[in-house]
């Protein structure tokens, strides 16, 4: 007996039947089909997440005011203020002495306000920040210039639009030299960043820049700070700095148990993995999902089977008469079972993968960066467990099958 | 002739919610290689359990069952699945072909469980539908077909595997006389040809195109003769 006519047979067989099988293997294509989009959809979503967040930079240390579990939410994402964060501990930390891989070391405090100029108000996040903004971002001015440490320590009225700010305020005009009202407060313009898209779902565009005492004094009155940013030379000194970093801080603010600590240091290494396994526990959770999904289908089909068996059973005892052994039978149910399976799994893997794909299209209709990832990975293994799932709920029926007595399956009408 | 069946004082009970049926009671007699045996009998006589215990479908309660010489008793389910395939043809009253299935494919399907080459199965295959004079017909579905002409499918399936006995189950039950008479006359080429015939019915017309006749009752045998006058299909038809 080969193969070949078996797998010819059970083709035959489902094809006599179009709508049944169609709508047996229908519990295994949405299941399947769940499968693909989840892992197609998140290996994107992950893909887009690290990549938002590598473009701040991977090498980055942020400095947060408020003790906060290094894995938990900071403090201040919570809607807390806390003001143990001060100008004096950024200058501690630019000291080479005390932190010797950084690079720069930049302070920020945040608000929002309007914008405006001649009769164009614009409502913009304000980022007080230091002149060494640009290397720690790693950014560039498209045009002017940025604000220099003068200019900061002297509380100059200076201000450094963000590429999307200066499209809806100067529309395309020489903005260099005039002057906008910050909160009815005058800044002269001395520059516009060039455009950097979103970095960790914030447009960095709609965004102005002033130096930090200016917006602690002027725009904010307040005297402590947002948070700081450190680059270090090179990835590898993250967790060394990470800790020069403490013991500054600890210094800076008397601390001597360092349970007590009033800041919180992460740095991207640190976000990547938090970040990596919250997403791989989702994936995991939609996973069993998808899998209960599939058993149910799997039931569905072994149900079907089950009655074809029943339907057959005339088939089936003519087989026997005409020399097929159990063996024969099991086999030919058993090879039914996982072709329908296995159809079913086919279709749900086209079918998920075309979703995944108008996800991705939709996405990047929308304006992300969306990579449609399908990774052979996930195709195999939504292939082999197709084809598990008809062997395991394609065995009872097939068992059924060839336990039937050939006269009792011939007389039966 | 050599002897190809030997039964002695075969049993058969059946056990249906503990009452207990005595189907058959002590038959005895023994089939040559090449003769042509019709099994008589009244329904419920026992006359289809007999065929079923020959064709290797079902087991004896008692007594022997010597084929070629051997004790079928002996045999494991999947070494009678073995005879069955490849010592003896069946061909039923309801034709059992398969359904939406082609000609050749029914032919085909004992060849399928022989474990020979493809190439010779459908050789093997095609020969029997020309054995039966089905040729034009090897493609169509087995439900575009006449009774006649699947009863005639039916012969072909049974005989693609070179079998030494062919069983026929009431052949011409199904059929109009003159389809019924093709199918004896098919049988009796066969049988001349030198295969061994043995054919159930309750029918006498049928029973004496047989060159013997075994009539059974209740289970036991009440005779067991040569046919005088033996009737060929081609008078049969030629008396019309």
């Amino acid at each position: 007996m080969s193969f070949l006519y078996l797998l010819k047979n059970s083709v035959n067989s489902l094809l006599a039947h179009k709508m049944r099988s169609f709508l047996t293997m229908l519990g295994m294509i949405i299941g399947i089909a769940a499968v693909l989009i989840i892992m197609s959809i998140g290996a994107s979503a992950q893909d887009l997440i690290l990549g938002q967040i590598r473009s701040v930079g991977s090498n980055l240390i942020g400095i947060l005011p408020g003790a906060s579990d290094e894995n938990g939410p900071p403090a201040t994402a919570l809607g807390i203020t806390v003001t143990t964060l001060k100008f004096d501990d950024a200058l501690a930390l630019a000291k080479k002495e005390n932190v010797p891989h950084a690079l720069a070391v930049a302070a920020y405090v945040k608000g929002t306000g309007t914008i405006s100029w001649q009769n164009r108000n614009v409502d913009t996040s304000i980022t007080g920040t230091t002149a060494s903004y640009l290397d720690v971002e790693d950014t560039e001015v498209e045009f002017g210039r940025f604000f220099s440490t003068e200019e900061e320590n002297d509380y100059s009225r200076v201000v450094v639009l963000g590429s999307q700010t200066y499209d809806d305020l100067f529309a395309g005009q020489d903005p260099i030299g005039q002057t906008v009202k910050i909160k009815r407060e005058q800044f002269k313009v001395i520059g516009v960043m060039k455009e950097r898209g979103a970095v960790a779902f914030q447009s960095q565009d709609n965004q102005i820049f002033i130096p930090v005492k200016t917006a602690q004094k002027i725009l904010l009155g307040i005297n402590h700070l947002g948070f700081i940013r450190l680059r270090v030379d090179d990835t590898k000194n993250l967790d060394e700095s990470t800790e020069a970093i403490k013991a500054t801080l600890r210094e800076q603010h008397e601390i001597n148990d360092p349970t007590k600590d009033d800041f919180s240091v992460r740095n991207v290494q640190q976000a990547l993995s938090v970040l990596t396994g919250v997403t791989d526990a989702l994936k995991f959770f939609l996973v069993a999902i998808a899998a209960i999904a599939l058993i149910v289908g799997g039931i569905g089909i072994m149900n079907i089977m089950l009655v074809s068996v029943n339907e057959r059973i005339r088939e089936i005892g003519l087989r026997k008469a005409l020399g097929a052994t159990s063996a024969n039978i099991q086999i030919q149910f058993l090879l039914e079972t996982v072709v329908i399976a296995f159809g079913g799994g086919l279709i749900g893997t086209t079918l998920g993968l075309l979703l995944a794909a108008l996800v991705a299209v939709v996405a990047n209709y929308l304006g992300y960066t969306w990579h449609f990832i399908v990774t052979i990975d996930s195709v195999i293994l939504a292939s082999s467990v197709s084809i598990i799932i008809g062997l395991i709920f394609g065995l009872y029926p097939a068992r059924k099958a060839a336990k039937l007595d050939p006269i009792e399956a011939l007389r039966y009408e | 002739m050599p002897t190809l069946i030997k039964i002695t004082n075969l049993t058969k009970d059946y056990v249906n919610d503990e009452v207990v049926t005595n189907v058959l009671t002590g038959v005895s007699f023994e089939i040559n290689a090449g003769e042509f045996v019709a099994i008589m009998g009244p329904s419920g006589s026992g006359k289809s359990t007999l065929m079923h215990i020959l064709g290797f479908l079902d087991r004896l309660t008692d007594g022997l069952y010597q084929f070629e010489g051997k004790d079928v008793s002996e045999f494991t389910d999947d070494q009678l699945a073995s005879l069955r395939n490849k010592k003896v043809g069946f061909v039923f009253q309801s034709y059992n072909l398969l359904a939406k299935t082609t000609v050749l494919d029914n032919v085909r399907l004992p060849l399928i469980y022989s474990g020979r080459p493809q190439k010779e199965i459908n050789e093997l295959a095609q020969n029997a539908v020309l054995a039966v004079g089905l040729v034009h017909r090897t493609n169509h579905l087995s439900n575009q077909l006449s009774g006649g002409e699947s009863q005639r499918v039916a012969i072909a399936r049974a005989l693609v595997n070179d079998p030494k006995v062919i069983f026929a189950d009431e052949p011409t039950g199904n059929l109009d006389s003159r389809s019924g008479s093709q199918i004896m006359e098919i049988l009796e080429n066969l049988n001349n040809e030198g295969r061994t015939i043995i054919l159930v019915t309750h029918e006498l017309d049928t029973a004496s195109h047989a060159r013997r006749i075994i009539r059974l009752r209740d289970g036991q045998i009440v005779s067991d003769e040569q046919v005088a006058n033996r009737r060929s299909a081609k008078e049969g038809e030629l008396r019309k």
